[in-house]
């Protein structure tokens, strides 16, 4: 029999450290729902992911119950919607709200897809998607929206850059009354995967079978009290403690996967090996970088702390599973992280300490409140920054903000739920708009010629 | 199909006939149990047959935790598919 000591951590993994399955996500391809009358397409989308998820949910819960874990999320990833605006022309918000319908209809809690992939520049379809994306944020509750700026193999489209600017912060107004929502459903990419589980940013990518499972996982409360057993050993121990930690986590994730596969009758896709915190105490990745030795998320030393954290996290993780892919690291999402929310509210955690750090991790600057009056141009040029770091560092950032309409440092915000609460940060105020306005593109950098 | 059942807290009198009795009244085998105290807790941990099970799994499961309830609010019973252990703990 499995000793004792293995079922009681994994029973207190589960029940005190917060390990769970965040998402299991369908990837659903609906480029066989193409149809030049934009109406006839909606109707087809409709009626594919309706029978393609039909059983998600339950087949979630199912999965639940009997093997005692949590899974979060059930949630789907489609085709860009930019590409069917292409063939159809017409209102895309039509498209959005075809896919709430659907998301009601099977139960899950987001459908991501809603994007645009105009890192060398703009096709038919991406221009009209990416205006109607405040309309089409403000007018649904499960859709998550994202566009790709930029690559390290195409440079960065500083055109759509500028637009993107301009895009946020109409998503925040259009949804002013309802602390600006639409924004932490809208994520700027450079180098954005193709088969990421996680929303906001979550699409199913060209190269992407018809209709795939992704999973991914979860537990920066586990790595934490696996720290917090051993607090004087030296960082080579802390990064094999966390490797094996996320190892263990890792190996649920794939088991999940191939249950779930196998019961939708769908290929398995991927595990993103990612720590996603939540606003509940105890499941937070600043706590783990706290644990390591940190005052407080976001004193010197942070960036190199979270380094460690990342890499080990995917060394431990890679072993465990058959494809890994999508996110893959350690997330850092303000306000949806109860140490990093801490932080920010002591003033010790920064925006610019937070750019630090997504040059070592899994993502970028995300959820992050911002002043209200901050520009369409800052925005850009924050964008614009981050951008770089991906570009230039072959690996995925992005940039989730929220300007708070009518807010200012010092404020808050409250989503609730899992998207969670967080004060406003301040934001450089220096005017880029003569750099933004150039528009154009960023060349890609020398490190993109591999061939 | 083997599943774990875990009952992890107070020691109460009748715990393990409840459990062992809940199991043979819907066919389930117990293959192997083992008992202990850790750190001041009372631990019981059985690996049982649920292939015969003449109700669905996830229905026994709930029954179980519901027995759990019952005799203590402090006693957790957790019913868990084998391979859950199998894949966190053996490659």
């Amino acid at each position: 029999m499995i000793n004792t000591h293995d079922i009681l951590e994994t029973i207190e993994m589960i029940d005190n450290e917060n390990l769970d399955i965040r998402t299991i996500t369908m990837g659903i391809s609906l480029l066989s729902c193409c149809d030049a009358d934009i109406d006839a397409s909606c109707r087809k989308i409709y009626e594919k992911i309706t029978t393609k998820a039909r059983d998600l949910v339950k087949v979630g819960e199912d999965i639940e119950r009997e093997y005692g874990i949590p899974i979060i999320h059930k949630r789907i990833a489609v085709t860009p919607i930019s590409m069917l605006c292409a063939v159809s022309g017409g209102d895309p918000v039509k498209y959005a709200l075809a896919l709430e319908k659907a998301s009601q209809a099977v139960g899950v809690n987001f459908i991501g897809g809603y994007s645009a992939l105009v890192h060398k520049g703009f096709s038919a379809g991406d221009e009209a998607l990416i205006r109607s994306i405040p309309e089409a944020l403000a007018r649904t509750e499960h859709i998550c929206s994202s566009v790709n700026i930029g690559s390290t193999k195409a440079g960065l489209n500083m055109d759509a850059v500028a637009m993107m600017g301009r895009t946020v912060k109409a998503a925040a107004e259009a949804t002013k009354d309802r602390d600006c929502i639409g924004c932490a459903k809208l994520v700027v990419f450079c180098n954005a995967p193709e088969d990421n589980p996680f929303m906001a940013g979550a699409f199913h990518g060209v190269g992407e079978p018809d209709c795939v499972i992704n999973v991914g996982v979860s537990g920066p409360g586990v790595v934490r009290s696996a720290l917090a057993k051993n607090p004087n050993g030296d960082l080579s121990e802390v990064a094999d403690i966390i490797k094996k930690t996320a190892f263990k986590i890792t190996r649920v994730g794939q088991l999940v996967a191939n249950v779930a596969a196998q019961r939708l009758g769908v290929p398995f896709g991927i595990v993103d090996l990612s720590l996603a915190p939540t606003p509940a105490v105890g499941d937070s990745v600043a706590h783990i970088l706290e644990e390591m030795g940190l005052e407080t998320c976001g004193a010197a030393g942070t960036t190199a702390a979270l380094a460690l954290l990342n890499d080990a996290v995917k060394k431990g993780g890679v072993m465990a599973s058959s494809h890994v892919g999508g996110l893959s690291g350690a997330f850092i999402p303000v306000t949806e992280d109860a140490g990093m929310i801490n932080a920010a509210r002591q003033g010790v955690l920064k925006i610019e300490k937070l750019e630090a750090m997504t040059a070592v991790c899994s993502v970028g600057l995300d959820m992050i409140v911002v002043p209200g009056d901050t520009t369409a141009e800052v925005i850009s040029a924050v964008i614009a920054d981050e951008a770089a770091i991906g570009m230039v560092n072959s690996k995925t950032t992005a940039v989730r903000l929220i300007p708070a309409i009518g807010k200012e440092v010092g404020d808050e915000l409250n989503f609730g739920g899992l998207l969670g609460s967080g004060p406003v940060m301040a934001v450089s105020k220096a005017s880029p708009l003569r750099f933004i306005s150039r528009g154009g593109r960023i060349p890609a950098p020398i490190q993109s010629l591999k061939n | 199909m083997r599943s774990v059942i875990t009952v992890v807290g107070k020691d109460v009198v009748g715990i393990l006939a409840a459990v062992s009795g809940l199991c043979a009244e819907h066919s389930v085998n117990v293959i192997e149990v083992s008992q202990s105290i850790l750190q001041d807790m009372f631990c019981m941990i059985m690996l049982t047959d649920v292939s015969r099970c003449d109700i669905p799994f996830t229905q026994f499961t709930e029954e179980m935790e519901r027995l759990g309830d019952q005799h203590d609010p402090q006693l957790k019973i957790h019913v868990m598919h084998e391979d859950i252990f199998n894949s966190m703990h053996r490659i």
